[in-house]
């Protein structure tokens, strides 16, 4: 029977609080800059809207260009929620955490079984067209502050609590979303992805597996609305255009569409390379261009994947070496064939 | 009482009658073939069959309950799995992963489960990758159970569609045109599988077939179609010698 503390868990795990503690010891000592530290928690909402995207463009193989609208949806219910309720400032977060998911999910729910019939072009339409309409949306509800956005949202008391925060929270999104495409309901994603005749041949209901991805997608796209919410306490129509769907698109692909580990890399380097280059003031956004380029570029070269593929050989072999485990027992060949 | 009873079943496309009025009975544990020329309407019948297509007219019975017109999804839960005339694999996901898929509407654990790894799932998934390494067994794949399935051999692909189909457990097993693209050997080699599948899983058999060696030396009876209708039918090696089968697959004269 297996177990969910074993060797190689802790191992993650330990990794995942070493880069924790070396971040924020980096924060609390002051080495790194304000606008360093501010990425970190920016980097963290992205990693989520990446990976949510990744769900629905890498895993189901649809093409959403609207996921900014669930990020909005999602950052606007918990927004509103902070803004309007007086707790504490913990039960305040998770609770706005899990208003902005729900909510978003909701509306990821409904889109999702209106569009149900529509694939490839067309689902990019609507979802295109459904992300401006919530824009226009919020813009004209007094409530949330129209054109002039949602000011006042509690923020984090400082940057590392802000971090740590959002860190926690891409972790549980990471395990959840390995968990999901690891089980049999992430198979039959791909699957459809594959071959969506042959995954109804088999008895699977595909308008049910889309319509869960959608759902969950923009639980975690909303979640990640929510983060940003508090990141930057007031919430404005044009911070979720469609550029921001665009953006976030071209970190699933250069991600490699379907990659956990690809999303959040593609993710991390994105939102830092502006951020990063800031020094080359002028020129920031033409060597942002240019190596994005380069990225996509280099990235399907077929000697670059090739070299990838031995190097992750290579340490597939390594980790093999040191993990000595004893070989699963082949089950006996029932087969006539041979 | 038969495992599969079809009648008049039929089917149009705008003016086109592409199947008409045909009707078989499918005795349990049965080796059963449809041969007829390419475009006799023989993958028609199996896409009528698995819900791809509904009739237009006639009805089709598994175990005496009426299918007709019901999705592929519910037909296949009811007991009829296929495979496809050109191959539709999961392309990018590994060989035991391709029959995971298959085994999906057996396994219990719901997505809470999954989501939290309960004891349920680690319990579910253990019991059937061992299933699945069973069939893959059966099929001479096990070696090849993490490799890409774009990546197999083409006659293994074959081998691997079957595979998934039987991981359905279904009652009635359709194969279209199994043996196409196979070498003499390999084709062999399925003959053998087949009847080996048949006798471990006591399973009924409908396939389609161009390779005549293939459909005299497995298939008990057999439905020749040409343009829609049924030309002759009955034990293989009467059917396949009547005058008007031999007409349509050769010509006159």
């Amino acid at each position: 029977m297996k177990s969910i503390i074993n060797r190689k868990n802790i191992t993650r795990l330990a990794v995942a609080v070493a880069i924790w503690a070396v971040i924020a010891l980096l924060m609390a000592t002051g080495i790194m800059s304000r606008s360093l530290q501010s990425l970190t928690i920016k980097i963290c909402y992205y990693v989520m809207l990446t990976l949510s995207l990744d769900l629905i463009v890498g895993y189901l193989g649809d093409l959403s260009l609207g996921h900014a609208a669930f990020y909005a949806v999602g950052g606007y219910a918990g927004g509103a929620f902070a803004l309007y309720t007086n707790l504490p400032f913990i039960p305040t977060f998770i609770l706005a955490l899990l208003i902005g998911g729900v909510v978003a999910a909701i509306v990821g729910f409904l889109i999702s079984k209106s569009i149900l019939k529509l694939r490839g072009d067309y689902l990019a339409i609507v979802t295109l067209a459904f992300g401006e309409f919530i824009r226009s949306f919020v813009k004209i509800i007094r409530g949330l502050g129209g054109t002039k956005g949602l000011i006042g949202i509690e923020s984090y008391s400082s940057r590392i609590v802000g971090f740590s925060l959002s860190y926690i929270v891409v972790l549980l999104v990471i395990i959840a979303i390995y968990n999901f495409t690891h089980s049999r309901y992430g198979r039959a994603v791909t699957a459809i992805r594959d071959n969506a005749i042959a995954v109804e041949s088999v008895g699977i209901d595909i308008k049910k597996m889309k319509v869960l991805v959608f759902t969950i997608s923009s639980f975690i796209a909303g979640m990640a609305g929510v983060l940003f919410g508090f990141y930057k306490t007031t919430l404005n129509p044009s911070d979720f255009t469609y550029n921001l769907s665009i953006e976030v698109l071209v970190m699933v692909v250069l991600g490699g569409m379907g990659s956990i580990r690809g999303s959040v890399i593609a993710s991390v380097v994105i939102v830092a390379l502006p951020e990063l280059l800031r020094g080359a003031s002028d020129y920031r956004m033409l060597i942002y261009a240019v190596a994005l380029i380069a990225m996509m570029m280099f990235k399907s070269n077929p000697k670059l994947v090739k070299y990838t593929e031995r190097l992750g050989a290579a340490v597939d072999n390594l980790k093999k070496s040191l993990t000595r485990k004893a070989v699963s027992d082949k089950p006996s060949s029932g087969g006539v064939s041979k | 009482m038969s495992l599969l009873k079809v009648q008049n079943l039929g089917i149009t496309f705008g003016g086109l009658k592409a199947v008409d009025n045909l009707s078989l009975e499918i005795e349990k544990n049965e080796l059963y073939g449809l041969i007829g020329p390419n475009g006799a309407g023989k993958t028609t019948v199996f896409n009528m069959l698995t819900g791809v297509y509904k009739p237009t007219t006639g009805e089709f019975f598994l175990n005496g309950e009426n299918l007709t017109g019901k999705s592929s999804i519910e037909i296949n839960r009811k007991g009829i799995a296929r495979t496809f005339q050109n191959i539709r694999l999961f392309g990018k996901m590994t060989v035991a992963d391709n029959v995971m898929v298959g085994l999906y509407n057996q396994m219990h654990y719901n997505l809470v489960d999954g989501l939290l790894r309960s004891p349920k799932y680690f319990a579910d998934e253990k019991e059937f990758s061992k299933r699945a390494d069973e069939l893959l067994a059966v099929f001479d794949l096990y070696d090849d159970r993490d490799t890409l399935a774009s990546n197999l051999p083409y006659g293994k692909q074959r081998k691997l569609e079957i595979a998934r189909a039987l991981a359905t457990s279904p009652k009635l097993l359709l194969l279209d045109e199994p043996a196409a693209g196979m070498n003499p050997n390999e084709t062999a080699e399925l003959m053998k599988t087949i009847r080996f599948v048949r006798e471990k899983f006591d399973m009924t058999i409908l396939l389609i077939e161009h390779d005549m060696k293939l459909v005299m030396g497995i298939c008990e009876r057999v439905t020749v179609l040409n343009f829609g209708t049924e030309l002759a039918a009955g034990k293989t090696s009467v059917a396949l010698n009547n005058p008007q089968v031999i007409k349509a697959y050769l010509g006159d004269d």
